[in-house]
């Protein structure tokens, strides 16, 4: 009996034509995709990772928003001319707590993974005010209602939560004051400002990112956000810690 | 349309409509300081406008029986002109994000208007809007003929066809509010997730249901393409969007992976969306509209076969292509390669078995625009897959990723064959299901024809052009050992490829304009032909049908 002969049969079955597509198409995605949870390697250790602030999972939510994913992509490719202009090419771990990751596709703009702390806050407002006001040939439309739009803070406790529910290591304390630190890392000089560090790290930045302390706006959160970009770990940046994860 | 359903099928609709629009409220209430409170209005507003709808004409005297011995086409003409309009508001919405790269303050200060918030819109328009009620509107059809048996009810296809168009118009109006999951072609969030798989679940056993009561002892191959379309999309679908929502009154969802399994999730199902949705349900709609437009046999039924279980197979492994040279781990990067390769065979002989079927009738494609658009595409579908084997070898893809090259391919592919065949699929069967002798005009075919080509042409090449001296200049170092150019000076160099692309768009857009032109004047003159002989569930009543015609 031929393969067309057992065909022949087949096809007078929807049931049979039904299981056989379901198992034939399985086979793929659980051969690549499974291991990858499993296999250890996969992803580095890093145990200096920082978890991103409400303030900054506020701004990478607007990032999400506005589809900047669609012409800035996060990762860097182990190129040699993408790690001499961008920076060390990027690591698993480093994605490690993005849900969804932002890799993203396409390059209209330049890569975003390290983008952090390489320009000051001031040319990010800026830049998203108007890029073409300080990138004269920029096609990045303009963002000018961030500025005046307010934050949404009374909500961060439950994205917390719901960050938790998928896998990233919230506290009880993180979830519990998420609205407060996310007010305390945009106004350096109140009260609330202490406890972000102490929950998030001294490495923490806090900074009156939109150049007022008094308000917190939807700059805030999106430029504490791309200023964090590749500073959650330094395990790109330290072979040692590289050399650790390999064993 | 409401009169051919019986009083209890009216009374059925009746009832989900009422479950759709309080489900709708129940959002609506949960998410009043939300966008999804938006969508809980508008989902209210779409059960209650289906209920008065039915209302209306409630008391109609019930149908015929007769009906029963005929094909149930209501729901595939109404998925026609869907799938136009859909068509040109998503290829306009493409252009008009085209012309933003060239001008970027053509979203005229706008939140929802900027390109990172409408290019969603373009892309599910045309694959989900377009692509999708194509899809659904051809299935009904091709399902029906080849298994000589009419749908088993008149509710559910009403359900698939609305239900779907639901979905299409909660992912689009989310995305201009700035909902969405970021995951390319699955951005819609949860709830329109859910929604979907309802709808899709039911579209199945319309399939399983209608199969059941045929006539014919094998169920023909664009049947097999059919239901591998409507079974994978489904598996990749639930998986993809696994997430937890932030609360029941938020549209926000947060993705249930993360990282590196997330990237790999996202492109096994981004690059199965390709395979099993624009890929498979088209092939399906050309091994019926090509055969029949060209009145020659499928060339190969044993190519069929192989090509069928080929891409079923080959396809699924082929995602991890699109993460080359990233922290994906390389095993997985090289699998993806080796499958993209292997692809090429059964993807050729699709196209090949296309191609083949039109000797003897290569006249036709001479005279005939519809059977051209379907030649055209059968052709375009080859470059495409030849293309999208070769970008995925490693080396190639270090170039070719990140740059207008993937833009390129993409349009070559969604241009070049997923709109020419469903083009040539829609003027083959428009006059069929409104039973005219043949469309308004075969000029504006033929007119629209030459503009959906030079525009999918002009498109192409610019991308090519852009995308490879792109590449290049980000990886050209100068005598000294840096870099060559800054990342601005590629993007002063795309600037004129970006305006051909631009004009390439717009001429595919006014091309959907004369078609959509074409098809309204077809439906709306009155029409003439008598039935198609033979169009009939049982091959004994054909002849008798006709006699009333005469």
């Amino acid at each position: 009996m031929s393969i067309f002969g057992f065909h022949y049969r087949l096809e007078r079955k929807t049931m049979g034509l039904v299981l056989g597509i379901i198992l034939v198409a399985s086979i793929g995605g659980l051969v690549e995709i499974a291991p990858l949870f499993t296999i250890h390697q996969t992803v580095e250790d890093a145990p200096d990772m920082r978890l991103y602030t409400p303030l900054e999972l506020a701004g990478r939510n607007i990032y999400i928003r506005e589809g900047c994913y669609a012409c800035h992509s996060q990762m860097i490719r182990t190129l040699r001319d993408e790690v001499d202009r961008y920076g060390p090419y990027s690591l698993a771990v480093e994605s490690k707590y993005d849900h969804p990751m932002l890799w993203g596709s396409k390059r209209t703009g330049p890569d975003l993974a390290r983008i952090g702390e390489k320009y000051s806050d001031s040319w990010h407002v800026a830049h998203l005010n108007n890029p073409r006001d300080v990138v004269a040939v920029s096609v990045m439309p303009a963002y000018g209602w961030l500025s005046t739009t307010e934050l949404r803070t009374d909500d961060l406790t439950l994205h917390l939560k719901a960050q938790r529910a998928v896998g990233v290591p919230y506290t009880d304390d993180m979830i519990a004051n998420a609205a407060t630190d996310a007010a305390g890392q945009a106004a350096p000089d109140s009260p609330l400002a202490d406890g972000v560090t102490k929950r998030y790290g001294k490495a923490t930045t806090v900074r009156a990112f939109d150049g007022r302390p008094n308000q917190l706006t939807e700059m805030d959160a999106l430029v504490a956000y791309l200023q964090v970009l590749g500073r959650l770990t330094e395990a790109a940046i330290k072979p040692v810690a590289r050399a650790g994860a390999a064993q | 349309m409401i009169a051919q359903l019986t009083s209890y099928e009216r009374q059925r609709a009746i009832l989900i409509s009422l479950a759709v629009a309080l489900c709708g409220l129940l959002l609506g209430l949960a998410g009043r300081d939300d966008p999804i409170g938006i969508h809980g209005a508008l989902i209210f507003l779409a059960g209650v406008a289906t209920i008065f709808l039915i209302g209306r004409d409630y008391y109609a005297p019930e149908p015929p029986v007769e009906r029963l011995a005929l094909y149930y086409d209501d729901p595939s003409k109404v998925g026609i002109v869907l799938a136009m309009i859909w068509a040109v508001f998503g290829l306009a919405v493409g252009d008009w994000a085209a012309w933003q790269l060239v001008n970027p303050d053509l979203t005229f200060g706008g939140g929802w208007s900027s390109f990172g918030r409408i290019r969603p819109v373009h892309t599910t328009s045309v694959i989900f809007g377009f692509g999708g009620n194509g899809l659904i509107a051809t299935s009904f059809y091709v399902l029906q003929r080849t298994s000589r048996a009419r749908l088993p009810d008149q509710i559910a296809p009403w359900f698939v066809l609305f239900g779907y168009n639901l979905f299409c118009l909660l992912a689009v109006t989310g995305y201009m509010m700035g909902v969405t999951q970021s995951k390319e072609y699955a951005e819609p969030e949860w709830y329109a997730d859910i929604w979907l798989v309802v709808v899709w679940v039911v579209y199945f056993l319309i399939y399983v249901r209608t199969l059941a009561r045929r006539k014919e002892p094998h169920i023909y191959v664009a049947n097999w393409y059919y239901m591998a379309f409507i079974l994978v999309v489904a598996m990749l679908h639930i998986v993809n969007n696994l997430a937890v929502p932030v609360s029941l009154g938020h549209a926000k969802s947060y993705s249930a992976f993360s990282g590196v399994q997330d990237a790999m999730t996202q492109w096994w199902y981004g690059h199965n969306a390709v395979a099993f949705f624009l890929t498979a349900g088209f092939l399906g709609m050309m091994y019926y509209f090509l055969p029949m437009r060209a009145g020659r046999p499928l060339y190969s039924y044993r190519l069929s076969i192989i090509s069928f279980w080929g891409i079923t197979f080959f396809y699924m492994w082929a995602g991890s292509h699109h993460l080359h040279y990233t922290a994906l781990p390389q095993w997985v990067q090289t699998l993806g390669m080796t499958f993209s390769l292997m692809l090429l065979i059964p993807s050729w002989a699709s196209a090949g078995n296309a191609l083949l079927t039109l000797n003897g009738a290569w006249h036709k494609v001479r005279d005939d625009a519809t059977l051209r658009f379907m030649m055209v595409a059968a052709v375009f579908y080859g470059l495409t897959t030849f293309e999208g084997s070769f970008m995925a070898i490693r080396p190639v893809n270090a170039l070719s990723h990140y740059t207008d090259w993937t833009i390129g391919h993409v349009h070559a592919g969604a241009l070049g064959w997923v709109a020419m065949i469903t083009f040539g699929a829609i003027y083959a069967i428009v006059p069929w299901l409104w039973k005219r002798d043949a469309m308004y005009s075969a000029k504006l075919v033929e007119a629209h024809f030459w503009l959906a080509l030079s525009g999918t042409i002009v498109y192409v090449f610019a991308m090519w052009n852009s995308g490879i001296v792109q590449g290049l200049m980000w990886r050209t170092y100068n005598e000294s050992g840096t870099l060559a150019y800054s990342f601005i000076d590629s993007l002063i160099a795309m600037r004129p490829y970006y305006i051909a692309r631009a004009v390439g768009g717009l001429f595919f857009v006014l091309g959907a304009c004369v078609g959509a032109y074409n098809i309204w004047m077809t439906i709306t003159k009155p029409a003439v032909a008598a039935e198609r002989s033979g169009d009939l569930p049982e091959p004994a009543l054909a002849g008798a049908a006709a006699q009333p015609a005469e």
